[in-house]
């Protein structure tokens, strides 16, 4: 009897023993945009070629995402096996050992042929801590039938003021068409993306060398200046309220003569199922104003594991398949090439295939390498970062000055009084912080 | 009486009566239309109420996206759990309150709604720290238990409110034929009480239900209710309408239909003593 | 007829609900109270310190904080000056006869279940969204410019969201009321020659005033903490145009991940509470003896 019952404890010790190594089961947190949610649609290829391993989804609007795994990883909640971060957390949480270092994701993942900007970002004292999904900087997207009515050709290359007077020509309020969409709703990672690019420039910048902020500077007044008048004259309303998602839905319903947004929407734009102007888009590098920076960020999003994980190799295993170069094949594959995660490698782009079925490519190509998050600004700054300053405070800063623009922008307060509280916010939280002695 | 003899009155009440329940519920319907439109015809101006053509698409990619029945599960064993949970440690608090009052009953009853004024977000750290220690992060008794914390001083009180309503002379005359306590509050107080407990039952999943902080805050993949299988559909890429009516419409709708077959009995007693 | 033998019976019974409660109440509180005084940012592991109230003169010296104390305050007011008269004028036409009045019912309750994010999320994108939304469609078919609600009056388009999830409430609660008032007495008023304003004010009104109070009572503990619809729309905004209390403790605390100082901001949320509801049982609280 005894003996049958340690037995029976014995199979199910065993048992217990043996069923988690048959599958292993990885929690992914991530965003819910278009390549994500690919990916996770894509999800049978994977189990496919690696029987042992489960993935389970997490799939949150970008914000509470943030929120989440930030909450999980600070108190080494343990939740998720793979994370999804962005430029701005790698390297703040690769130097506080908060992620495991990705240096060995399997031969064929050609580490090499991530494109430099972006693999800069990434890697802190020479280890890669977070693979790069897909890359984006931002762009101009206009509406080439438009603009031919208006009578002008976007160059390449254009200035901010060829972008005022094009927004003026191509205007037209009676039939819906607004010459410009420009992020508007506050956020650091929303409306302040795209002002802190287009601040760079106009030779502005975050702080200077003392970490005093800027925003009392003639750069930041003339930056906030033309951005009201463009979008006050020729925006859409409601654009205090729009982000990225706001503008995509108006610019693919034919309401906006250009977009200066992430070149990632380049791909949505052109897609006919979702877009109704998908025959008239053009692209050209973000303006500048002949100071020697553009009006472009940099930005990627990135799977990373956090440090602590159980499953750490399960994890890489994933990490390698999603951002390899087969990866962008089954894409290819599946959905076509021009639905491909775009810029995170240079193979990319040398691909034929791709650069016929992606109008887009080279602009995204050149706007990427644009982009400068060592020396983002005209003049010298002590951080990293083009529209993001790579400090843990940044994320509430930028939101408290985006809360201002955006209030600026909806015309309840002043451009004055915007930049006032703004300089007052920041001071604020960086002289708390010991910024500033 | 004059009233009750003209129709015109009770045609003219109708008339508000509907337009004014139409004008209420006129969201939801909307809603659940556009979950049944295409995402050029969620936005197509202008709009069409009913003549367009109706297409389950939005469902689908709803379902293809996230495991719907999964979050519902969660979220029917939370509330439900939590419910009853809270049920339990309040049926005995609101008895004691109710028939063996105290100078401090009234001060008990304010103090217990008042642990309800911690902002969550002010503690989210604090219990999430406690939760990891635990293990609970991401398990449905771990959110059972939360929720039924942050609801049971309202259980207490609707009871409270119900249990003071039946005449305490029955109890006394169950007590001279020797019943026991435990007598009296099962057999004599439970079966008066059942359609006050009902209701709070029905209340308190609906506040459960709908609880969206620490639900959505607690739990990752395994334990997250539908509030956070909403989450991931408040803003996707481009037009999203029509994926949002339909999400949206999922995560509502058992709880609307719970409520609307059940409504009479959570009018009842939804009144926390306010009518003798 | 309480013996001592009885209330004994009763502290055991009602200490399980008052332990855990006590439990939820200190536990949280005291570690609250604890990181408080701590300059403590989750993004900065190791640095703690003991700051003294720094945390707190941060908190109540922000720009944003008197800002917020009035929108809170307008956010509860106006939500209960909504609810209340609405649900007393609903309650008034509800207790007519008419035909199909379970399924007006119906319709009412409605609101009432669903989860507040996605209220928030239809009414945001489905109807005030300035290009696409159903009221800028009405405003286009009326030749008028479409308004901008969330830019252009936050805090009241948050009041009209909020007080839409919590009417069927108060309407339920009030409809009951008045169905248990006696109507001999009504009409006896009627025949005596008082006019109807006359007998709302001195009969109708009266009878209602206790399941007024506990509306008021319940919905406050509710709004004074209404955080997901603020989150979705407008994130506090414009500027600090629809921040309420609630929101800027959030803001400290899950957006610069600034436990400390969200700590101190969460006590203060509690004293203003508790303020505001010793207030509210002094006005209000001789209608509700327990």
């Amino acid at each position: 009897m005894t003996t049958f019952i340690r037995a029976l404890l014995g199979a199910t010790a065993i048992s217990l023993a043996v069923s988690p190594a048959l599958a292993e089961k990885l929690t992914i947190a991530t965003v819910n945009n278009g390549d994500m949610i690919r990916m996770q649609r894509l999800t049978d290829d994977f189990a496919a070629k690696h029987p042992g391993i489960e993935l389970e989804w997490v799939v949150l609007e970008e914000n509470v995402l943030r929120q989440r795994v930030t909450t999980d990883i600070a108190t080494k909640g343990g939740q998720y096996d793979v994370m999804t971060i962005g430029t701005y957390e790698a390297p703040i949480w690769a130097k506080q050992g908060w992620l495991v270092a990705l240096d060995d994701l399997g031969a064929d993942y050609d580490v090499d042929d991530l494109l430099p900007a972006i693999r800069g970002g990434l890697t802190v004292d020479g280890k890669l801590y977070a693979a790069p999904f897909y890359g984006e900087s931002s762009m101009v997207m206009y509406r080439q039938d438009l603009m031919e009515k208006a009578g002008l050709t976007m160059p390449d290359a254009p200035t901010w003021d060829f972008i005022k007077q094009a927004a003026a020509a191509m205007t037209d309020k009676g039939n819906e068409v607004y010459g410009i969409c420009l992020r508007g709703k506050a956020g650091w990672g929303e409306n302040m993306a795209f002002l802190s690019a287009m601040a760079n420039s106009y030779g502005a910048r975050w702080f200077d060398m003392d970490w005093k902020p800027q925003f009392d500077s003639e750069a930041w007044k003339a930056t906030l200046a033309d951005y009201l008048y463009l979008m006050n004259n020729y925006g859409p309303p409601g654009a205090s309220s729009n982000g990225f998602n706001e503008n995509l839905a108006l610019f693919q319903t034919g309401k906006c003569g250009m977009w200066i947004d992430a070149t990632v929407a380049a791909s949505f734009v052109t897609n006919p199922n979702d877009s109704q102007v998908a025959e008239q888009v053009g692209f050209a590098l973000a303006p500048d104003n002949g100071l020697g920076k553009r009006g472009n960020w940099l930005w990627a999003w990135n799977l990373a594991i956090p440090a602590g994980s159980q499953k750490t190799e399960a994890a890489k295993t994933f990490i390698g398949w999603a951002t390899s170069k087969d990866y962008l094949e089954l894409v290819a594959s599946k959905e076509g090439w021009a639905n491909v995660p775009p810029g995170t490698r240079t193979s990319l782009y040398e691909n034929e295939k791709y650069l016929e079925a992606a109008p887009f490519a080279k602009m995204t190509l050149d706007s990427i390498n644009a982009a400068d998050p060592q020396k983002p600004t005209v003049d010298e700054v002590p951080y990293v970062g083009v529209q993001f300053v790579a400090i843990p405070e940044f994320q509430g800063i930028g939101t408290a000055v985006g809360q201002q623009f955006s209030a600026a922008l909806a015309g309840s307060v002043s451009a004055e009084q915007a930049l006032q509280n703004a300089q007052q916010a920041t001071e604020r939280t960086m002289r708390r912080a010991g910024y500033i002695k | 009486m004059a009233r009750r003899a003209t129709g015109t009155r009770k045609i003219l009440v109708t008339l508000a009566a509907w337009s004014v329940g139409l004008a209420i519920f006129f969201p939801i319907l909307w809603t659940i239309l556009t979950s049944f439109k295409t995402e050029a015809e969620a936005i197509a101006s202008p709009p069409s109420l009913i003549a367009f053509r109706w297409t389950l698409e939005n469902y689908v990619e709803v379902n293809a996206r996230s495991d719907y029945f999964l979050h519902f599960m969660n979220s029917v064993v939370i509330s439900l759990g939590s419910t009853l949970l809270g049920l339990l440690i309040a049926i005995p608090a609101a008895w004691s309150m109710a028939f063996v009052p105290a100078k401090r009953t009234k001060d008990i009853l304010m103090w217990m709604l008042s642990t309800k004024m911690l902002p969550p977000v002010g503690v989210l750290v604090p219990i999430y720290l406690i939760f990891r220690d635990f293990g609970l992060l991401d398990t449905r008794i771990g959110l059972i238990v939360v929720l039924t914390l942050i609801n049971l001083p309202i259980i207490v009180w609707m009871l409270f409110t119900y249990f003071k309503e039946i005449p305490g002379e029955i109890l006394e005359a169950a007590r001279m034929d020797g019943a026991s306590l435990w007598d009296e509050v099962v057999h004599v107080l439970t079966p008066m009480a059942v359609p006050g407990i009902a209701s709070t039952l029905l209340l308190n999943i609906i506040l459960a239900w709908n609880e969206a902080f620490w639900t959505l805050n607690l739990t990752a993949a395994k334990a997250a209710p539908l509030t956070a299988f909403i989450a991931s559909y408040s803003s996707p890429e481009g037009l999203f309408y029509a994926k949002l009516s339909a999400a949206s419409t999922l995560a509502i709708a058992p709880i609307l239909i719970l409520g609307w077959f059940s409504q009479k009995q959570l009018v009842r007693g939804l009144t926390f003593g306010a009518v003798k | 007829m309480a013996t001592a033998h009885s209330r004994a019976a009763a502290r055991v019974m009602i200490s399980p609900a008052v332990i855990l409660l006590l439990g939820w109440m200190i536990v949280p509180l005291s570690m609250t109270v604890y990181f408080s005084f701590l300059s403590y940012n989750l993004l900065m592991p190791g640095m703690e310190e003991f700051i003294g109230f720094g945390n707190y003169e941060f908190f109540l010296s922000d720009p944003a904080f008197t800002e917020a104390l009035v929108n809170t305050l307008l956010l509860v007011g106006g939500v209960l000056v909504i609810t209340i008269v609405g649900g007393v004028g609903l309650a008034l036409l509800l207790d007519q006869p008419m035909w199909g009045q379970g399924i007006v019912r119906v319709l009412v309750i409605a609101p009432f279940f669903v989860m507040p994010t996605v209220s928030a999320l239809v009414w945001k994108n489905m109807f005030m969204n300035p290009v696409n939304g159903l009221f800028a469609h009405l405003a286009k078919a009326l030749g008028l410019p479409p308004f901008d609600f969330l830019a252009h009056a936050p805090l009241a388009s948050i009041i009209l969201i909020v007080a839409w999830q919590w009417l069927p409430f108060a309407t339920l609660i009030l409809l009951t009321a008045l169905q248990s008032l006696d109507k001999e007495q009504l009409e006896a008023a009627e025949m005596d020659g008082a006019s109807a304003l006359d007998r709302f004010r001195f009969i109708v009104l009266p009878h209602m005033s206790r399941a007024i109070t506990v509306v008021i009572l319940i919905q406050t503990i509710f709004l004074l903490s209404v955080f997901a619809e603020i989150l979705v729309t407008t994130n506090g905004g414009p500027g600090y145009a629809s921040t309420n209390i609630t929101y800027l403790v959030y803001a400290q605390s899950l957006l610069q991940f600034d436990v400390g100082g969200g700590s101190a901001g969460g006590i203060v949320a509690v004293i203003l509470a508790n303020i505001v509801a010793i207030f509210l049982m002094r006005m209000i609280g001789k209608n509700l003896e327990a």
